[in-house]
């Protein structure tokens, strides 16, 4: 429980407490990525089970996922400019690339929304089978992600608003900044071995 | 206090032992009392790998029970060379101790794969080899809550809860469920597979002397788990064949709205019918595994309540109470 | 939902279950409101974040878990004694094999060994607490709230009965309606936040918070398994949450994933849940053998020998433990091919295996063995879990296990592994450390008394079951049949004699707590080697008054040998500590509302829980508490009257 702080360095480093929240939340992104792989290794395996369900070649569309995904990694990269202009002490620039990146965010997800409620109108929903069950949980598990993620993000814009950059604040994006890219990630996975590979089975 | 030290450690020397007095009984244990070649095969196996681990308890419970004995601290024999508090190793030992449980694994591991294969094939026991090798005689066993169906599709009939097999000739399993997984187990003629819905496995076995054996469902799968089980009638071919011939022409055929009422979960008493449900359903099939869940879904949550000393009979007998009410 | 359908009746063993938790409820909310301490309560150990406490408190609750599982381990053993015996019916021994396997596992073993993890390993290694103790405290209420969201279920909605593994399509909604599978999922699901919590939090203690030049291959045995337990708990828990997620999706909300219906999988289940409940064993096995090697090492009076080859083995049996999941279904029909690997695989851990045990077997050579209780059990591990370890390898032998699967034999062996192993471990673990966590011994004369009653009950037990199995005897069955009842009869004394050793090591407890000398050195046992014994005994809330340098492995040896205290008078500095705080179990409580909720799927309850919970996370990230700081004054006073200077 040192208190010690650094005096150079990046601020969210400086404190034993800021390196310890750091590398605790890369443990529990390793954590999540097993999540995710589960889920994955989920689809994978009833991949084609659709029972009486429509088939996914049917319904998967490759416009509104490629504007999707094309949303999110735009965001990612906004992500990575605010924390940028983190690292450059400008509270504004890390403010306002943050806005952006929720915007597109929130983009992304009513993407989703309606994307789910047009499968959903074409008959395949959660209990439709094995293979649409897996789908949902898989999307709806990262859209959730993105759903906590977005009101964090709003957390942590007043916080920054109300207290400046400190090691805290400053900790609190860096380790959001991460969370954001890791969900990227998880999409560009989910774009190529589940829509992208659904489409063309 | 000292007493009873002396007779853990002497009960620790005598565990072993006591192993080889059991083990010397063991004709009567069902796995060591093998009644077919795959059992042999496995009661073989098993008395190889316990020899060896009679080796390894030995290795490790004797230097034990020596050291525990020299070393204590209240020894009066002790001598100053007896302690050497900042030993940490010896890497020569260490070496020796790692390999050797190598050599042993390794020594396992070949009886053990050469079998995982042998078994994936009908038995070839050794009078059979000499005379022209049988087919194997093909039954669909099919387990739902909690009663056993085994359909001899070539003969064309199907009892529940009881088989009868010919001996010193192949059976092949084609074993699936009806609705919860369970596995078909004859200790006497060998280890069991799973039984499941939508899946089919094959277990072979072979009986090579006459005899009633006690089969069973071996997973749990609900209340009725316990009296999942079976008798399994081994005779002689001829006496095998006559009881076919006997069933095919007075049991009754099978209707397919009496099979779904066979299958309600719930106990039931022994059957034999002229005809096999195959005719419209093969649970072991992707189209067959939801046909029980879709026709009694309501019925598996229901308790039956049962007890011990309950039997089969006492459920048919209410069963067919609760008929007379709902009607 | 009628009243009727709500609480379970028709039991009386039941009835007289709801009676007595009225009855213990009443008397212990009568006397912390007669005693008033309910202030006391709340301020001291509900809100509080010191790793010590929590530890204590897992470990309190561990032991009524234990109690808990083990009273239903003594009803199943009554019911198998004879043939047709009807103390129980088919139903209620199914509910009670299930609740005993889950909480055993779930409730007793693990939270055990977190609780003297986190007693422990911020003492060896030089901290002055775990990495993020609120997420601690988190973990602990979590665990808690999931323990008795799991036990309520025998008098309010019906226990679980599918087995601790809850094979689908069994567990599924068809074949299980009701909310007793779903008291299984929550309640699972609920602490199994609370174990990844913990997994990461040790993680961070171990890898950032050790002692000045404390390098990885100084660190104290335990720590090193409980590292490797972190590691294990990461990679693993995720799988669980799944696993338990696609379930209640299917139960709740109608999907498809382990059903019969629209192509569902059921074997999937049992893949996902033993990918966890492998290297679950694990989780429970390794710190079981860091606990042995410190007591081991502590009371042989000596290093403890091959010490890197200890570490080795621990991460190699922590590798293999990911990869031998299928052993438990060989019989599901793989195919030659599959079975043969995960055979081999699965007998491999032999010998990293192999390698401790003879490695405790050497730090005994040349030893100076003092026979204390918390020795005595780490000595019968070493015989006892052989037996388990050896049969362990004839199941891995995938052509044998066709005929040990689904026995006795396969009990007999997993209770040998678990018992003599962790419970054992438990024990002595609980017995070593005992004076540091309330400041006096446990009696050594009743603990000696409730050693042999529960070994020798522990060996009559469970070695007969192994012949039961062989010859042909199926777990989870109600009831025998006469050819099995000689063996039957013997295991269940054994069973009993453990409840008689237990009892005594409750008694052991209240005993000692009443006549045990008080300890006034922080050395308890005058021959501790790790640096949990450099401090003086009540342990300060700080732990370390001046945290010392470590270049060696037992550094508490060295620092004896150069007297050196954890108490430099010249070197002491403000020492920062974190806030008590009452969030943790109030965030949990609202997520336990929320669980209680799905469990009858009650969804405004479980919505208005979860998003008390979400306020709850809220005000967390509003809170920017700094702790605060202990003056040098106040240290100097603790410490002080603590070393009796």
């Amino acid at each position: 429980m040192s208190s010690h702080e650094l005096k150079t360095g990046p601020l969210e480093y400086r404190t034993q407490e800021g390196q310890m929240t750091i590398l605790g939340f890369w443990i529990f992104l390793a954590a999540e990525i097993v999540l995710f792989a589960t889920l994955f290794a989920t689809y994978a395996v009833l991949f084609g089970r659709t029972a009486d369900s429509t088939p996914p070649a049917e319904l998967f569309e490759p416009g509104i996922v490629l504007i999707m995904t094309f949303l999110l990694l735009t965001s990612s990269f906004t992500c990575g400019l605010a924390i940028h202009e983190m690292r450059r002490g400008s509270v504004k620039g890390l403010r306002n690339w943050m806005i952006v990146t929720l915007i597109l965010g929130l983009s992304f997800l009513g993407f989703e929304i309606y994307e789910f409620i047009h499968y959903a109108h074409e008959g395949a929903t959660l209990q439709s089978s094995a293979f649409w069950s897996a789908f949902f949980t898989l999307a709806g598990t990262h859209g959730l992600h993105v759903t906590l993620g977005i009101g964090w993000v709003i957390l942590l814009l007043i916080q920054v608003t109300k207290r400046g950059l400190t090691p805290r604040t400053s900790r609190k994006f860096f380790i959001i900044g991460l969370y954001w890219h890791f969900l990227d990630v998880v999409w560009i996975f989910i774009f190529t071995s589940v829509y992208l590979i659904g489409m063309v089975v | 206090m000292k007493s009873m030290k002396q007779f853990f450690k002497r009960g620790l020397i005598l565990l072993p032992l006591s192993l080889v007095l059991f083990l010397s009984g063991c004709s009567q244990m069902a796995v060591f009392d093998p009644k077919g070649p795959v059992a042999q095969t496995q009661s073989d196996l098993i008395i190889y790998s316990i020899i060896l681990m009679l080796f390894i308890v030995v290795v490790v419970f004797a230097p034990f029970a020596y050291f525990v004995y020299k070393y204590r601290d209240t020894n009066p024999k002790r001598k100053e060379s007896d302690y050497d508090p900042h030993m940490h190793g010896n890497t020569m030992i260490e070496i020796v101790w790692t390999v050797i449980p190598f050599i042993i694994v390794v020594a396992l591991s070949i009886p053990t794969v050469e079998t995982l294969y042998e078994l994936e094939k009908p038995p070839e026991s050794e009078e059979a080899a000499t005379e022209d090798t049988k087919e194997p005689l093909v039954v669909y066993a099919t387990a739902a809550d909690w009663k056993w169906f085994f359909s001899y599709p070539e003969e064309d009939i199907e009892t529940v809860n009881y088989l009868h097999i010919p001996t010193d000739r192949p059976i092949e399993f084609r074993l699936s469920s009806a609705d919860s997984m369970a596995a078909l187990w004859i200790p006497r003629l060998g280890g069991q597979k799973y039984a499941m819905a939508g899946m089919e496995n094959t277990l072979y076995l072979q009986a090579d002397e006459e005899g009633v054996y006690d089969g069973r469902n071996s997973n749990f799968n609900g209340e009725g788990f316990t009296k999942h089980t079976f008798e399994v009638y081994a005779e002689s071919e001829e006496d095998y064949n006559d009881w076919v011939e006997q069933t095919q022409n007075e049991a009754p055929e099978l209707t397919q709205e009496e099979y779904d009422e066979l299958l309600e979960p719930g106990l039931t008493t022994e059957a034999e019918f002229s005809s096999t449900h195959l005719e419209w359903v093969d649970h072991g099939t992707n189209d067959g595994r939801d046909y029980a869940v879709n026709r009694h879904y309501d019925l598996y949550g229901e308790l039956m309540h049962l007890y011990s000393d309950q039997e089969a009979e006492d459920f048919m007998d209410e069963e067919n109470d609760d008929d007379h009410e709902s009607h | 939902m009628q009243l009727d359908e709500f609480f379970v009746t028709g039991e009386p063993l039941i009835y007289a279950g709801m009676v007595s938790i009225v009855l213990v409820s009443a008397a212990i909310l009568f006397i912390l409101t007669y005693f008033k301490k309910w202030g006391w309560l709340w301020r001291e150990w509900l809100t509080t974040v010191d790793h010590k406490k929590i530890g204590i408190m897992y470990i309190l609750s561990a032991l009524a878990m234990l109690f808990r599982g083990g009273a239903d381990a003594l009803m199943m053993r009554t019911q198998l004694a004879f043939p047709n015996m009807n103390f129980l019916n088919a139903q209620h021994y199914d509910e009670i094999f299930t609740t005993h396997g889950t909480v055993m596992i779930i409730f007793m073993a693990m939270p055990f060994l977190i609780g003297l993890m986190n007693v422990v390993v911020p003492l060896q290694i030089g901290a002055r607490d775990v990495a993020f103790p609120y997420l601690n405290a988190l973990s602990f209420w979590s665990f808690l709230f999931g323990a008795m969201l799991f036990n309520i279920s025998f008098v309010i909605g019906g226990s679980p009965d599918a087995g601790w593994t809850s094979y689908t399509p069994l567990a599924g909604a068809a074949m299980s309606p009701g909310p007793g599978q779903n008291f299984y999922l929550m309640g699972l699901q609920l602490s199994g936040i609370g174990t990844l919590a913990s997994g990461i939090n040790f993680m961070v203690t171990i890898l950032k918070m050790r002692a000045p030049g404390m390098k990885m291959f100084q660190m104290p045995i335990f720590t090193w398994s409980t590292l490797i337990t972190s590691f294990i708990i990461v990679f693993a828990f995720p799988i669980l949450t799944v696993a338990l997620a696609l379930m209640t999706l299917d139960r709740i909300f109608g999907a498809q994933f382990f059903t019969l219906t629209g192509e569902g999988m059921p074997m999937m289940w049992a893949n996902l849940f033993w990918m966890w409940g492998h290297p679950e064993v694990y989780i429970v096995i390794l710190p079981a053998f860091g606990i042995f090697s410190e007591v081991i090492s502590t009371f042989a009076r000596k290093q403890l020998f091959g010490y890197k080859a200890m570490v080795w083995a621990i991460i190699l049996i922590a590798g293999l433990s990911f990869l031998v999941w299928v052993h438990h279904f060989f019989t599901m029909g793989a195919g030659a091919f599959v079975n043969s690997v995960f055979s081999i695989s699965t007998m491999l851990i032999a010998v990293p295996t192999g390698v401790k045990i003879f490695n405790w077997l050497g730090t005994l050579y040349k030893s100076r063995i003092n026979n204390t209780v918390a020795m005595m059990w780490s000595l019968a591990f070493i015989p006892s879990f052989v037996i388990g370890g050896v049969t362990g390898v004839m199941l891995g032998m995938a052509s044998a296990d066709y005929q040990f699967h689904n026995s006795y034999f396969l009990v007999a062996h997993f209770h040998y592994v678990l018992i003599a192993g962790t419970v054992f471990a438990c024990f002595a673990g609980l017995v070593f450390w005992y004076p540091k966590m309330f400041g006096h011994k446990l009696n050594e004369r009743l603990g000696r008394w409730s050693f042999w009653f529960f070994v020798i009950g522990f060996h009559v037990c469970f070695f007969p079951q192994y012949f039961a199995g062989l010859d042909g005897m199926p777990r989870r069955v109600f009831t025998i049949i006469p050819e099995w009842m000689p063996l039957n009869i013997i295991s269940t004394v054994g069973a009993f004699g453990m409840g008689v050793g237990f009892a005594i090591f409750c008694y052991t407890i209240v005993y000692s707590y009443r006549y045990s000398e008080r300890e006034t050195s922080g050395d308890s046992w005058d021959d501790g080697r790790t640096l949990e014994w450099a401090t003086p005994t009540p342990i300060p809330f700080y732990n370390f008054a001046t945290v010392p340098h470590v270049d060696s492995q037992d550094a508490y040896v060295k620092l004896k040998e150069e007297g050196k205290t954890t108490f430099e008078e010249d070197e002491l500095e403000p020492i920062h500590m974190p806030s008590n705080t009452g969030q943790p179990i109030i965030f949990m409580a609202f997520l336990a509302i929320a669980s209680f909720g799905l469990v009858f799927e009650w969804m405004w309850m479980a919505i208005a829980g979860l998003l008390a919970g979400i306020v709850m996370m809220v005000i967390r990230s509003f809170d920017y508490d700094e702790g605060y700081h202990v003056e040098v004054d106040e240290i100097k006073r603790t410490e002080r009257s603590a070393r009796g200077l």
